[in-house]
């Protein structure tokens, strides 16, 4: 357990970021309608902005002012505009999922957080750099949104929570090593975005198929 | 002990008497402004104690003695919470006694009490009361103590003086972990207090009620006293956020120049959270009973997750 008495603001802040990242990860685990997941997606990515311009900001690494820019353009911009126009143009805007047992699910997650804080812990002592407290939450987040895309039912969800375990890959990423090589991220930046576009094209194809978008149709192969 | 702090313990214990109705009758004068009535005025509390106090009381014919006592047990114990929370200096000789953990054994034991007496009589309201208290207590509780597990992991103390010399004393630092607890505490003080996502307190008439529905039986000094707790139960939970969240402006042991100033950022603090509590109640509409485990299972979420942040973060 780190002993952080008298840290500077911008440590401070970055702790609180981490924090946030966790609480909107858990957000978009309870949330039925897929309109306020696609904010809490947005909200997501500008959290994280600021952290990794926080963290630019206090370890100087230059580059790392372009993956904020990068990040912002794309995760707040770019791609939540683009799942606003999928699904008002599936007209699936005001559509309200059935979970499963919210409390039950939320219990998991904490399981989920526990389990990632512990893994990430002995990571984090060989990690020597001053953000490694927070690869814990970065874990979790990504643990977080893998479940969550386990347990939609509907397919723009499962990819929101997609874009979610990204999020926090790359918050793992800037945490654990002050992020990747710029050609590696601008790589995923773009297959990110070159992804969400097959997405859209696919959720149409499977509409035109099935009228829906719930994913237990596509479990059998045959009409009966 | 020095005679100082005896008297300063008596001093606060006068104190959270009377202020109790006043802070009442403040969020209720708030509630009403902010719905276009004229309202009641602030002393309207005081005087529905005073009428309550010179009628007659009536009791059904099975009252038992545990009716009948239990005004009193409740009034007690709330008083006793009262005293024990550090509202304007940490010199409390009893809060030396009780630390966070027996203050939670405290408002229980008056919850059940009530929840008994509740079902004394036997009418369908009482029992029915009785049982959704008890659904949004064994809920609410754990939250609650979590909150305090948080806050005292931070000061490494679980007695509420320690707390709060230990977060007042730090100066200006990000708790990320005491902002989500905070939040936690904030939905618990909702549903303890009866307040609007969860219940609603102006209200006799309808079946969705839970702590009115419990108190339908009591009438004149014994309705009095129950009400006179429950606004010292308001007072108790909104100094022990003040003493968790915002500690600032609570005197030091043995500093009695700065006592004044203290109640005056009491004064300020109190008046700023009943016109925040009034505007929460004005803004929110009350859920549905089935959907209140959902609503205090994410407060138990978010204490959860304060404790494992402060753990992972050290902050």
């Amino acid at each position: 357990m780190a002993v952080i008495e008298h840290l500077p603001i911008a440590q401070q802040l970055l702790n609180l970021f981490a924090a946030l990242l966790l609480l909107i990860a858990f957000a978009m685990l309870s949330q039925r309608r897929i309109l306020s997941l696609i904010n809490l997606f947005a909200l997501q990515g500008f959290i994280l902005t600021l952290s990794i311009a926080d963290s630019a900001w206090l370890t100087h690494q230059n580059h790392l002012y372009y993956s904020a820019a990068l990040t912002l353009l794309i995760k707040v911009i770019i791609l939540p505009w683009l799942l606003h126009r999928l699904i008002r143009q599936l007209n699936i805007e005001w559509d309200v999922e059935t979970l499963i047992n919210i409390p039950t699910t939320m219990l998991i997650g904490i399981v989920l957080v526990v389990f990632a804080f512990n893994l990430a812990l002995p990571i984090s002592e060989l990690s020597g750099t001053i953000l490694r407290h927070t690869l814990g939450i970065a874990t979790a987040s990504v643990l977080l949104s893998f479940m969550m895309m386990i347990t939609r039912r509907k397919a723009v969800p499962q990819v929101i929570g997609f874009l979610a375990m990204e999020n926090g890959l790359f918050f793992a990423a800037t945490s654990a090593t002050y992020g990747m090589p710029m050609v590696v991220e601008l790589g995923i930046a773009l297959d990110v975005l070159v992804g969400m576009f097959i997405f859209g094209i696919f959720f149409f194809q499977i509409r035109e198929t099935f009228d829906s978008l719930e994913i237990r149709h596509m479990e059998k192969l045959k009409e009966d | 002990m020095k005679l100082s702090t005896l008297l300063f313990q008596f001093f606060q214990n006068g104190l959270v008497l009377l202020l109790a109705p006043l802070l009442l009758g403040w969020v209720n004068q708030c509630r009403a402004w902010l719905q276009n009535r004229s309202g009641a005025g602030l002393l309207q509390p005081y005087r529905m104690l005073f009428k309550l106090f010179h009628k007659d009381a009536v009791l059904a014919d099975n009252a038992s003695v545990l009716f009948r006592s239990t005004p009193y047990i409740l009034f007690s114990c709330m008083w006793l919470a009262a005293s024990l929370v550090p509202m304007v200096a940490t010199d409390l000789p009893l809060s030396a006694a009780v630390d966070v953990i027996a203050l939670v054994g405290i408002l229980a034991l008056a919850r059940v009490f009530i929840a008994l007496a509740a079902m004394d009589i036997g009418t369908a309201f009482g029992s029915l009361g009785a049982r959704r208290e008890m659904l949004v207590s064994f809920l609410a509780e754990p939250a609650l103590l979590m909150v305090f597990f948080t806050a005292a992991s931070i000061s490494a103390s679980t007695s509420l003086v320690t707390i709060v010399e230990t977060i007042a004393h730090r100066g200006f630092f990000i708790y990320p972990s005491l902002a989500f607890a905070g939040i936690a505490f904030l939905m618990v003080l909702l549903a303890e207090n009866a307040r609007i996502p969860v219940d609603n307190p102006s209200t006799h008439l309808e079946l969705t009620m839970i702590h009115e529905a419990m108190i339908l039986e009591y009438s004149a000094r014994h309705l009095a006293l129950i009400e006179w707790a429950s606004s010292l139960k308001l007072l108790v939970y909104m100094s022990i956020g003040f003493a968790l969240f915002l500690p600032f402006g609570i005197t030091e042991a043995g500093n009695w120049a700065a006592l004044p100033l203290s109640l005056a950022a009491l004064f300020a603090k109190l008046a700023v959270a009943g016109f925040g509590l009034a505007l929460l109640e004005t803004l929110s509409a009350k859920q549905r009973v089935f959907r209140v485990p959902e609503y205090l299972g994410t407060a138990f979420l978010l204490a959860v997750l304060a404790i494992l942040i402060h753990y992972l973060l050290g902050a």
